[in-house]
């Protein structure tokens, strides 16, 4: 039983931090959501230049051949600055589903570009009606000639608009949710009949509602099994799950510095307001949660590649329920402890306080793993 | 980072899991398992068993008698004797006055009082709380006053957890008034059949004897049993209770309770569907379970990374205790209208308490209850809190 990190890992993760501190400044981050695009292609090629977008592909696929654990180390510093990027969708889910699921071919088409910093991905899969269910698919492929026409409705699809190629769950066989049935495409943004409205999340990011109204696509768009996609999608979005824990570690270690600087500097009835024990408390249970939170993240990255489902899925949703749960108790205790401060726009704990809320909001809410972590035992 | 247990751990649990089977007796795991009174024999019993094999002391140095085990390995066998339904080790003993006197105490002390709790010959009881003096340790009264080669001890101490079993007692007492509170407290150990100790029992809301008052009235207590110096009793205290609120996480016992509450909540149906099914149940069932292995992992990243833990160990205290309240309160809760009946014979001998009522209900509402304890006692999950502001937290 051995929680530390390697030597390597620690670099990686220095570097990472470094970068954060000097160039991601809250002031930069602040230019870079009020952008047009949303994030900053000049970030993005750091991040390829860094080596950071190719951590969890093969070697073979211009990777670096790192686990879900070196993801973690990525994560937890990305979050620390809160980092708008779309590494989650390019490189963790996108990347994540074309890396389980793609052939060699499809793989060398793509994932090279991807760490290369040239290709953007996103995975549309959910829906409107589907809350945060992979199966319930209304999206149909009809078989056209050698390929197939897509046609349906992917809400809330993160860098949806942005993404050079989608990767589209839709129902080829059976009815809306049964779990066999589904099959993945590979789906160019470009392609005609494809339109991906853009809008600003309120956690900072940018996602797409993308509706896919025929769409032709060819016999190789098809991604892995036909009608037997689920399992692929499942895998890539418990790697994102798990990574997003990791995330959450970074802006939870943020915020809670944050507000204990806070604590210590903020002078009310002639002291710091830290020496008041009722706020003390409430400090000392955000330490608690963020503590939970650290442990169980750890076990969703040692167990999100498990080729054991029943543990992966435990793990995971393990990890993202408490995420939920903690996260949302320490940002509702940030924002009081800030009193009104909490609530400005211009305090930079108000932005890690969204975010670690929203975070509950992508890839499963609390309820939704608890019920999955219930039937996975 | 890599959170499998090795080939050599794994080897370990086994080894643990077939001596425990093979050696718990029948009639103690029964008591554990159904929820039922276990007494002083039973406890004994077993730590005798233990003690043959050379197992009773998992966290002492192996010099002492101790077993030299890891924390990893330690966290092993508390799991594995939990979840066998073997009875909790009475920690006033092995763990709480034992470290102390390793570290602190006198050769004699050593030689003498060592190898007694290693075989279970005394029992031990903690002598910390008073009537004025809860979380306010430190403003203890009961006076130690030096007469020749004795200490005369007056005062009392209350809450002794079955102080009514205890052959010895460990007493925070008070050496000197003219300085500093915590300054001024020894740590004595004090023989309980001496002339003039006193052992009144107090009925907890379960209507269980479990804890006492102790009375002292000129009690002679020899100067050998001063352990270290005069006055830095305070010291030796904050050292066990490092060691006190790892213990109290008790993530072997909360994970087999986790398992009973599964069976009784499969067991128990709201219209005509096992609560296991119920989708409200089940998550709260999910959701407790999620906080314990979150806790099990905090509480083996605590101890992988140093030997002795500090004042994380607080965290540990608090989140450990709130899991066993959640465990406790979710299988009386189970229930229904079945945890009303009570009955304190039947918890003692088993059965049920009420004719139409299953067996398994009869001691679950008496020890929610009797579990409201655990954020009081150790130093009160408040305390705690305290505790991290100012050390952890620096506020």
């Amino acid at each position: 039983m051995d929680f530390s990190l390697s030597e390597e890992q620690q670099l990686f993760r220095d570097a990472v931090a470094r970068f954060v501190q000097n160039e991601y400044s809250f002031e930069a981050r602040k230019k870079i959501v009020a952008s047009p695009k949303g994030w900053s292609d000049e970030v993005w090629a750091k991040l390829a230049e860094m080596g950071l977008l190719g951590v969890t592909f093969a070697e073979a696929d211009g990777g670096l051949g790192g686990t879900a654990v070196d993801l973690m180390v990525v994560m937890q510093e990305l979050g620390r600055g809160i980092v708008v990027e779309p590494y989650l969708a390019t490189v963790v889910l996108g990347g994540g589903a074309v890396a389980i699921a793609g052939t060699h071919a499809q793989r060398q088409a793509i994932l090279p570009g991807v760490v290369a910093g040239e290709r953007q991905l996103a995975l549309a899969y959910g829906e409107p009606q589907a809350r945060f269910g992979l199966h319930d698919v209304a999206t149909t492929a009809r078989r056209d000639g050698a390929g197939h026409l897509l046609s349906g409705k992917k809400s809330v699809v993160l860098n949806g608009a942005t993404a050079d190629t989608l990767v589209v769950s839709a129902r080829t066989a059976g009815a809306q949710r049964d779990t066999q049935g589904i099959t993945l495409f590979l789906v160019g943004r470009g392609a005609q009949g494809v339109t991906a409205s853009d809008y600003r999340t309120i956690d900072g990011l940018r996602a797409a509602d993308v509706v896919l109204d025929g769409v032709r696509v060819g016999a190789d768009a098809v991604l892995g099994q036909m009608d037997g996609g689920l399992e692929a999608l499942e895998r890539a979005v418990d790697l994102g799950a798990a990574a997003l824990c990791a995330e959450a570690v970074g802006v939870i270690e943020q915020l809670n510095a944050l507000t204990l600087d806070y604590l210590r500097t903020r002078q009310q009835f002639g002291q710091p307001i830290g020496r008041f024990q009722a706020l003390q408390h409430r400090a000392v249970d955000m330490l608690v949660h963020a503590e939970q939170v650290k442990s169980i993240a750890c076990l969703a990255a040692a167990q999100a590649q498990s080729g054991v489902t029943r543990e992966r899925r435990r793990a995971v949703s393990a990890a993202k329920s408490l995420v939920g749960r903690s996260g949302r108790a320490i940002a509702q205790e940030a924002t009081q402890l800030h009193g009104g401060m909490g609530v400005t726009l211009d305090l930079p704990a108000a932005h890690y306080s969204k975010r670690l809320t929203m975070i509950d909001f992508w890839l499963g809410d609390s309820d939704w793993h608890s019920e999955r972590f219930a039937a996975a035992a | 980072m890599d959170l499998q247990y090795t080939p050599e751990e794994q080897a370990f649990r086994e080894e643990v899991r077939a001596f425990v089977r093979a050696k718990l007796p029948r009639e103690i795991s029964e008591k554990v398992l159904n929820h039922r009174r276990v007494v002083k024999e039973d406890y004994v019993r077993w730590q005798k068993i233990l003690h043959e094999k050379g197992w009773i002391a998992a966290n002492w140095p192996i010099e002492h008698g101790g077993t030299g085990w890891t924390a990893v390995q330690q966290h092993i066998f508390d799991e594995e004797c939990a979840a066998a339904g073997a009875p909790r080790l009475i920690p006033f003993g092995l763990s709480m006055v034992a470290p102390v006197i390793i570290q602190f105490g006198s050769a004699w002390q050593k030689s003498h009082y060592l190898p007694r709790i290693l075989s279970s010959a005394d029992w031990w009881c903690q002598g910390y709380s008073e009537p004025g003096s809860g979380s306010d340790l430190a403003s203890l009264k009961t006076r130690a006053a030096r007469q020749g080669d004795h200490y005369v001890v007056n005062g009392q101490k209350t809450w002794t957890t079955l102080a009514q079993y205890a052959d010895m007692i460990f007493c925070l007492v008070r050496t000197d008034s003219s300085v500093k509170p915590q300054e001024g407290i020894s740590f004595l150990l004090i023989d309980m059949h001496s002339p003039g100790v006193t052992v009144r029992p107090l009925y907890l809301y379960d209507e269980e004897h479990e804890v006492n008052e102790v009375f002292f009235d000129d009690v002679r207590v020899p100067v050998a049993n001063l352990v270290g110096s005069e006055g830095k009793g305070w010291t030796y205290a904050k050292y066990l209770l490092g060691h006190e609120r790892t213990g109290i996480t008790g993530v072997g016992a909360s994970k087999r309770e986790l398992t009973l509450l599964k069976d009784i909540a499969a067991r128990e149906v709201r219209d005509g569907v096992p609560l296991t099914a119920d989708p409200a149940f089940r998550r709260k069932i999910a959701e407790a379970e999620i906080d314990l292995l979150a806790l099990e992992m905090t509480l083996l990243r605590v101890l992988s990374n140093r030997s002795r833990p500090g004042p994380e160990a607080s965290i540990l205290k608090i989140k450990g205790t709130e899991v066993q309240q959640a465990l406790t309160e979710l299988m009386m809760e189970a229930l229904g209208p079945a945890a009303l009946p009570f009955s304190r014979r039947v918890i003692e001998e088993g059965g049920a308490a009420g004719p139409l009522a299953p067996d398994y209900a009869a001691p679950l509402a008496a020890r929610y209850f009797n579990w409201r304890k655990a954020s009081i006692y150790g130093g009160s999950n408040e305390i705690q809190r305290n505790i991290i502001a100012q050390q952890v937290l620096g506020l």
